[in-house]
């Protein structure tokens, strides 16, 4: 028993010591020293992350990841994360980056840094081109086809002016339904929805007007990191610059970015 | 515990969802049967072409579930060029939908009508106006009357379907204010109790009609 006791508090002591050591190093040196950058993914959200038919993860995050590698100089090391374990992958240094679609939140910026944002999750109304809607005002004489008690509901609820006639609809595939019927012409949902009524019905792909929610997805890293942080800002700089950004949303979500995208 | 307080903030939209219900009920009530009384009509004195015709609007009607015929007329008929509002879409699924139920109602008290009664009718010298009315119309009604109230009433009840494709009636309200209070019990309670109330105001008016339309029953 008392073997037990020393040898465990013999291995907290290397445990604290290692960490200690762990949280004063800096993973960008890191990175380069080993020329090779960790990235926590999703594997399971198209089209952030997901398992193509190859069985080799596909997606704007992989995408995003292979270009901070490319540019870094470096290999990367794709790592498959949850969304609930995505945070404690980086707290626990078991990866360097985390690019699987973060949000931003004020608990989940105590606990990690973020980059700027890399790519659009926002929800917006969307509809056929033919209808001339830029800003929530504009509703005023409109129809417009919503999920009952989805979040894009009650925001248009807050916003849009009292004589838009909002028509709110069962779930999620009758309010598309609705969309791709004609039944209305305008929709209040996710970017992501749009991107794939875009894929499965090109004919009637609905063109974002304008954003009722902008929640844009962030790389995370880990706290006070302030070499990894600026360099990743650089590259997403240098991306967003050079159209790379635009040529990832154009290629999954079937959208370039939207107006003053990362400003 | 419970918070029907909680509902007071939507009282007007309980109130207009109930008098979108009422409206719907007493337009669809009228058309459903007129529909229903011409193809019964059609069914037992008209030409057999036509009785086919009947028959197949009936059994195709009674044989598929409401909500399908609903979601065709509004979803599927838009591809084919035919786009109606949801108001619209479901006064016209309501209709076809009593229509096609009483119709074979209509048509079992057609059936009572003795030939004997008709003969007699015109040997009284009955023009043809007085005969459809009073000797084959009225007593045949007359028959049937309890069940064509049933079915108005389950039609009534049907028609909470219809906030599925938006027409903001008495579910939807009690739908939209459980997505926005989270009480639900309260809130279907209320509606529970709201639709109940109207059954039997609707029992109540087709009775009040009944006394007056067989006021030869008091005779007899």
């Amino acid at each position: 028993m008392k073997a037990i006791t020393k040898l465990l508090s013999k291995a907290l002591v290397v445990a604290a010591s290692f960490s200690a050591f762990q949280a004063t190093a800096d993973v960008l040196q890191d990175i380069e020293s080993r020329k090779l950058i960790r990235i926590a993914v999703p594997q399971d959200f198209p089209p952030f992350g997901s398992i193509g038919t190859n069985l080799k993860p596909q997606g704007i995050d992989i995408d995003m990841a292979n270009y901070i590698a490319d540019e870094m100089g470096v290999k990367v090391e794709i790592v498959p994360v949850t969304s609930a374990n995505r945070i404690p992958y980086l707290q626990t240094k078991k990866v360097d980056l985390v690019i699987s679609s973060l949000g931003k939140n004020p608990e989940r910026e105590k606990a990690i840094d973020f980059s700027t944002p890399y790519a659009p999750f926002f929800l917006g109304v969307f509809g056929s081109s033919d209808v001339n809607v830029t800003k929530i005002e504009d509703l005023a004489t409109q129809v417009i086809g919503v999920t009952r008690g989805s979040v894009e509901d009650l925001e248009l609820e807050k916003h849009a002016p009292s004589t838009s006639d909002i028509r709110r609809f069962e779930d999620n595939n009758t309010t598309l339904t609705a969309y791709l019927t004609g039944q209305v012409d305008l929709i209040a949902t996710g970017n992501l929805v749009a991107a794939e009524i875009a894929k499965r019905q090109p004919k009637r792909a609905p063109i974002s007007k304008f954003m009722l929610k902008d929640s844009p997805c962030y790389i995370g890293m880990a706290e006070g990191e302030v070499a990894l942080q600026a360099k990743v800002n650089e590259l997403i700089k240098k991306a967003l610059a050079s159209g790379k950004l635009d040529e990832i949303s154009m290629k999954w979500l079937k959208a370039p970015l939207p107006n003053g995208f990362g400003a | 515990m419970l918070y029907f307080s909680d509902l007071l903030p939507y009282s007007d939209l309980f109130f207009s969802g109930l008098m979108t219900t009422v409206e719907l009920t007493i337009l669809t009530t009228f058309l459903g049967i007129a529909l229903g009384t011409s193809c019964a009509t059609i069914k037992q004195y008209g030409h057999h072409l036509a009785k086919r015709l009947v028959t197949t609007y009936v059994e195709l009607i009674r044989n598929t579930p409401f909500i399908v015929q609903l979601f065709f007329i509004f979803f599927g008929l838009p591809s084919i060029g035919f786009k109606l509002s949801p108001w619209e879409a479901s006064v016209i699924a309501l209709t076809i939908n009593l229509g096609a139920y009483s119709t074979e109602i209509i048509r079992a008290g057609l059936n009572n009508i003795g030939k004997g009664q008709i003969e007699a009718a015109k040997v009284l010298g009955l023009n043809f106006r007085q005969m459809l009315v009073h000797v084959i119309f009225i007593p045949a009604f007359e028959k049937i009357y309890p069940a064509l109230t049933s079915q108005c009433v389950i039609v009534m009840l049907g028609s909470a379907v219809i906030s599925q494709i938006s027409v903001e009636d008495l579910t939807y309200a009690a739908n939209l204010v459980q997505s926005r209070n989270f009480r639900a019990f309260e809130s279907y309670f209320v509606t529970a109790f709201l639709y109940l109330g109207l059954s039997v105001l609707l029992r109540f008016a087709f009775n009040l009609l009944g006394k007056r339309l067989f006021a030869f029953r008091e005779a007899r």
